[in-house]
């Protein structure tokens, strides 16, 4: 089991908040969903995750909402990203777009 | 947008702070569905369900775990954490009231005592007079406790200095005087009259101090000039309100003060009680009343050897303290020039002209408490904080002691995940609460205690007032003192729970065999420091104790048991030859008084007065007191050779004197001092004169039993100087003396109505002269047993404790045949090290702390061994007597039940 270190505290809020993005979602879905996009690359610490949604709630990025699951028809814990939460997204986006460019821009003139 | 998210924020920090019961259950649910969706999708991959159940368990790791974090992350603030810091620490001490009330308890007796004697010090030492930039007050006095004459050993100005000072001084923009201590005055008249606290001061006094009127005005300089055509009288504050009812009527009404009535001007502010710490007055006259009020008395303003004035400055704007004190003295030998004395002897006009004037901070006012308790209130801090130091260690060993008994409650939190940082925070948390709790009880106390010492002090003449309300100083001393109280208690404890391996405590408590050495290691440190520190405040009481035993049981070559002091005011006939003589008739004429003699000086709690003798093998001061016959025996002196004064010894008749012992050692050794002369340096009023010595007695103490025997003159009150002087009177009975005193004021009315009379017993004047001896013996010891008794507690705590650990270990010696004796031994062997340790450390610091000590003590040296011996000897027989009881129940031991029960 990888430890949550393993994972950039940034880079996970990131995948978290562009997850959220594309609507409402319980802590597990969240997780399954990053799982299948990454295509298992990315296997979440589950105990990495609700620390950190709970995190970014409390810094008023995300929204819990307590409503009933479509698969079971049991009350499970949505969150959504707020308006801030948005804003947010777009900052960490175009901060991820500088940092991957860099990299990129290294390891290519590492390689000639 | 940023409104809307903090509002969010705030929303959800409100919410875990309030409705944290709906939080955590929430957080519950989230992490049960979410177990439940892992599961299913488990069993949809073709698990069965307890399969399922215990892979989703596993992906998910620890639930508390992540709980806990989850509530880390909503915990943002430290409010919060703390909060619930608090509320544990809480609930841990509520679960232990016994602990939880004597440590509060301790703690508050700890720390109440050393706010008490903060708090007298700040009274009398810290706080500033109640006027505007009191920080610009110099107070102008002569360097070196100068003095003259028959004020001798004073820093006062005489008033001729002080007007050739107000005039020739630049560093001041004002200076105002009053008269030094406070006048008892006589109000009213008749039968009515009674005595009252009058305080005479210059015109500009109160302009100078900056003070606005409660009612009417203050005096102005046109109030205080010479000869005082109609004297105005200032009531403080307080006097008017108890007199007048604070009726503003009153202003312009009518004062009967010592027979003369004066026009009420005005009121004092209701904050101000004088320049004097620790004095109040009733009101207030100007300087230049004294003449008129004492039969046209001129001498205070001319004679240039009366000290008698207290002087204050108000400096110029850009003028520092340093700096107006180098200018006085700088123009020092010019002010002492145009002053010189003269009918002195060449020694002594000499020494007037090497006086030098130094200004010093004011701020502060005066304070004759502040020369006279500064150093005692300081000991009392220093051991009032040493019983603190020792409640502390006290209190920390029971804390470690508890920390080792929750060594595995605080093993499975770690394992569980508690962070270490979080336990130390709750060890800290738990003593700062103790430390609180303590401190605000202990300010409670400390008042009520500060208060009891203020009227332990006051006697009959002298009501001491005060102002010991709050301030910020005393809040800021508490809250330091409570800060230092919880590190001390609190930090090994937490340490100790910091540094725990979950393992390791997990296995030590299951099987103490043996005590681990280390562990304990610290916990007889604190009780080797208990031990030291207490020996050194018992000795400190053993030795307070003593010196005030020796005061109390001294002979001090007088009996003051049933002798009675009385003061006659005569008024204008107080050099009356023929009333004086009579006064004495009428006393001694008295049912009920047995002998009676008039005296120019009570000997114990009044002042010096001295002349300089001569003789042509020795010149020295001595001390003079002119007293009529009947003297010696009234107070029970011996007369060792020669005779008492008679009747014969007249005015006109060659001048005698009886010496004391140590006069005659001095001026006469070796021979029979009976028939030989000496002569008197001349002083102003006191003429160079041959006198022939007629008796000797026995030393007596003079000025202050404290002080060492002296060389000592009496004269016959009928060759007194300035004239037939007797308004002092030695009265003995072995009646009660209220029923002497009642029957004395009775004649004398009858004889000469309207007479003033002032009366105490002599034992009464001692007593009180040993306010500060008593004070301190009894502080001292309640100190002293405070802290062997914290310290027995100590030592009694770890033996106990340390013999349960090692049960085992005993059970075992005894099943090898270890006799109950021999076990015995084993605990009191332990005991001892400590002990001796303790005690040797401890007779260190008493002999080093003696120094300070040295000069409160009076008739026994701070490193008296006998002293330092027997309060080593009480507090390793008390420390004996602790160790016993846990050596006994580790001697009754059951092997069997004590190996089987692990």
């Amino acid at each position: 089991m990888s430890k949550p270190t393993d994972l950039l505290q940034g880079t996970l809020d990131l995948l978290i908040l562009r997850t959220l993005s594309a609507g409402p979602m319980h802590g597990w879905a969240v997780a399954a969903c990053i799982q299948q996009v990454s295509q298992d690359v990315f296997q979440i610490t589950q105990g990495a995750l609700y620390p950190a949604l709970h995190r970014l709630e409390q810094q008023g990025w995300l929204r819990g909402e307590w409503r009933k699951s479509d698969e079971t028809g049991r009350d499970a814990k949505y969150y959504s990203l707020t308006r801030a939460g948005r804003a947010q997204l777009e900052r960490e986006l175009a901060q991820w777009e500088r940092l991957s460019n860099a990299v990129g821009l290294v390891i290519r003139m590492a390689e000639e | 947008m940023n409104v809307e998210r903090w509002l969010d924020i705030v929303r959800l920090r409100v919410r875990s702070l309030l409705r944290r019961g709906a939080v955590e259950r929430e957080m519950d649910r989230e992490l049960r569905f979410h177990l439940e969706r892992e599961t299913t999708q488990n069993v949809s991959r073709g698990m069965t369900r307890a399969t399922a159940e215990a892979a989703a368990m596993r992906r998910l790791g620890g639930v508390a775990q992540i709980q806990e974090e989850c509530r880390e992350m909503r915990r943002a603030s430290l409010i919060e954490s703390s909060i619930h810091d608090l509320r544990f620490a809480g609930r841990m001490l509520r679960k232990a009231p016994a602990f939880t009330l004597a440590a509060v308890a301790t703690l508050a007796l700890g720390i109440g005592a050393n706010t008490a004697i903060f708090q007298l010090l700040d009274a009398v030492r810290m706080r500033s007079l109640p006027v505007p930039d009191a920080r610009e007050l110099g107070l102008i006095r002569i360097a070196g406790k100068g003095g003259f004459g028959i004020s001798n050993y004073s820093d006062n100005l005489s008033f001729p200095l002080f007007e050739e000072m107000r005039e020739h001084q630049q560093a001041f923009s004002h200076v105002f005087a009053w008269r030094s201590g406070y006048a008892n005055t006589r109000i009213g008249k008749g039968g009515d009259a009674r005595r009252a606290t009058a305080v005479e001061v210059t015109g500009d006094f109160f302009s100078t101090l900056g003070m606005q009127p409660a009612a009417g005005r203050l005096f102005r300089t046109e109030d205080d000039v010479r000869g005082c055509p109609a004297p105005t009288v200032v009531l403080s504050y307080p006097f008017w309100q108890s007199e007048f009812g604070g009726d503003y009527s009153a202003i312009g009404s009518r004062l009967t003060v010592m027979d003369h009535s004066l026009e009420i001007i005005g009121v004092t502010p209701a904050g101000f009680s004088g320049p004097e710490v620790g004095l109040h007055f009733d009101f207030a006259l100007p300087l230049c009343s004294i003449t008129a009020l004492h039969f046209g008395d001129t001498a205070p303003f001319n004679r240039r050897d009366y000290s008698w004035l207290n002087v204050m400055g108000r400096l110029k704007p850009g003028w520092t303290m340093a700096r107006a004190s180098e200018h006085l003295q700088a123009i020092s030998p010019g002010l002492m020039q145009a002053t010189a004395l003269s009918g002195y002897s060449r020694d002594s006009m000499d020494r007037y002209l090497q006086f030098r004037l130094e200004a010093v901070p004011g701020a502060t006012g005066v304070s004759r408490l502040r020369e006279s308790y500064d150093r005692s209130l300081w000991l009392l801090l220093g051991l009032t904080g040493l019983v603190l130091l020792i409640a502390c260690a006290n209190l920390s060993n029971l804390m470690l002691g508890r920390a080792w008994a929750r060594e595995r409650e605080f093993a499975v939190r770690l394992a569980l995940g508690a962070g270490r940082t979080r336990l130390i925070r709750q060890t800290l948390t738990e003593g700062l609460l103790l430390a609180a709790a303590g401190a605000v009880l202990g300010l409670a106390l400390a008042d009520g205690l500060s208060r009891t010492i203020v009227r332990f002090l006051e006697t009959e003449g002298s009501h001491l007032d005060l102002n010991l309300a709050l301030d910020w100083r005393m809040l800021a001393f508490t809250a330091v003192v409570a800060c230092v109280t919880c590190m001390l208690l609190s930090l090994a404890p937490a340490l100790r729970a910091a540094q725990g391996h979950p393992a390791a405590a997990m296995k030590a408590g299951a099987r103490g065999l043996t005590a681990d050495r280390k562990r304990f290691g610290f916990q007889r440190l604190l009780v080797v420091v208990q031990v030291s520190v207490s020996l050194v405040l018992v000795a400190g009481a053993f030795l307070f104790v003593a010196s005030f035993r020796r005061l109390v049981t001294m002979d001090p070559g007088f009996r003051a048991q049933g002798v009675l002091q009385g003061n006659f005011e005569l008024g204008n006939q107080y050099h009356d030859d023929a009333v004086v003589r009579q006064l004495l008739d009428e006393v001694r004429a008295t049912p009920l008084v047995e002998s009676a003699a008039s005296t120019t000086n009570f000997l114990i709690g009044s002042g010096m007065w001295s002349l300089v003798a001569r003789t042509d093998a020795m010149v020295r001061d001595a001390r003079f007191t002119w007293v009529s016959p009947g003297l010696f025996a009234t107070l029970k002196t011996p007369i060792l050779a020669g005779r008492d004064f008679t009747a014969n010894d007249s005015r006109t008749a060659p001048k005698v004197a009886i010496v004391n012992e140590m006069f005659a050692q001095m001026f006469f050794p070796g021979v029979d001092p009976i028939g030989k002369t000496f002569r008197t340096f001349p002083e102003p009023d006191y003429p160079e004169a041959v006198h022939e010595v007629i008796g000797v007695v026995k030393n007596t103490r003079y000025f202050a039993l404290q002080s060492p025997e002296t060389a000592m003159v009496y004269e016959p009150a009928s060759q007194f100087p300035p004239g037939y002087d007797g308004d002092k009177m030695f009265i003995r009975s072995s009646a009660p003396l209220m029923a002497v005193e009642a029957a004395v004021r009775r004649r004398i009315e009858g004889w000469r109505p309207g007479t003033g009379m002032r009366f105490q017993g002599f034992e009464r004047t001692i007593a009180d002269s040993l306010m500060r001896e008593r004070l301190l013996a009894a502080l001292s010891l309640f100190f002293g047993a405070l802290a062997a008794l914290l310290a027995i507690i100590g030592l009694y705590g770890v033996l106990a404790y340390n013999t349960m650990r090692r049960r085992n270990e005993i059970g075992i010696r005894m099943a090898l045949g270890a006799t109950r004796s021999q076990i015995v031994g084993l605990v009191l062997k332990e005991a001892a090290a400590l002990i001796v340790v303790g005690l040797a450390i401890g007779l260190g610091g008493a002999l080093a702390l003696g120094q300070t000590a040295a000069s409160l003590l009076v008739e026994i040296s701070a490193h008296d061994p006998k002293q330092l011996g027997a309060a080593a000897v009480a507090l390793s027989a008390a420390a004996a007597l602790g160790s016993l009881l846990p050596a006994r129940r580790a001697s009754r031991l059951d092997p069997m039940h004590a190996l089987r029960d692990e």
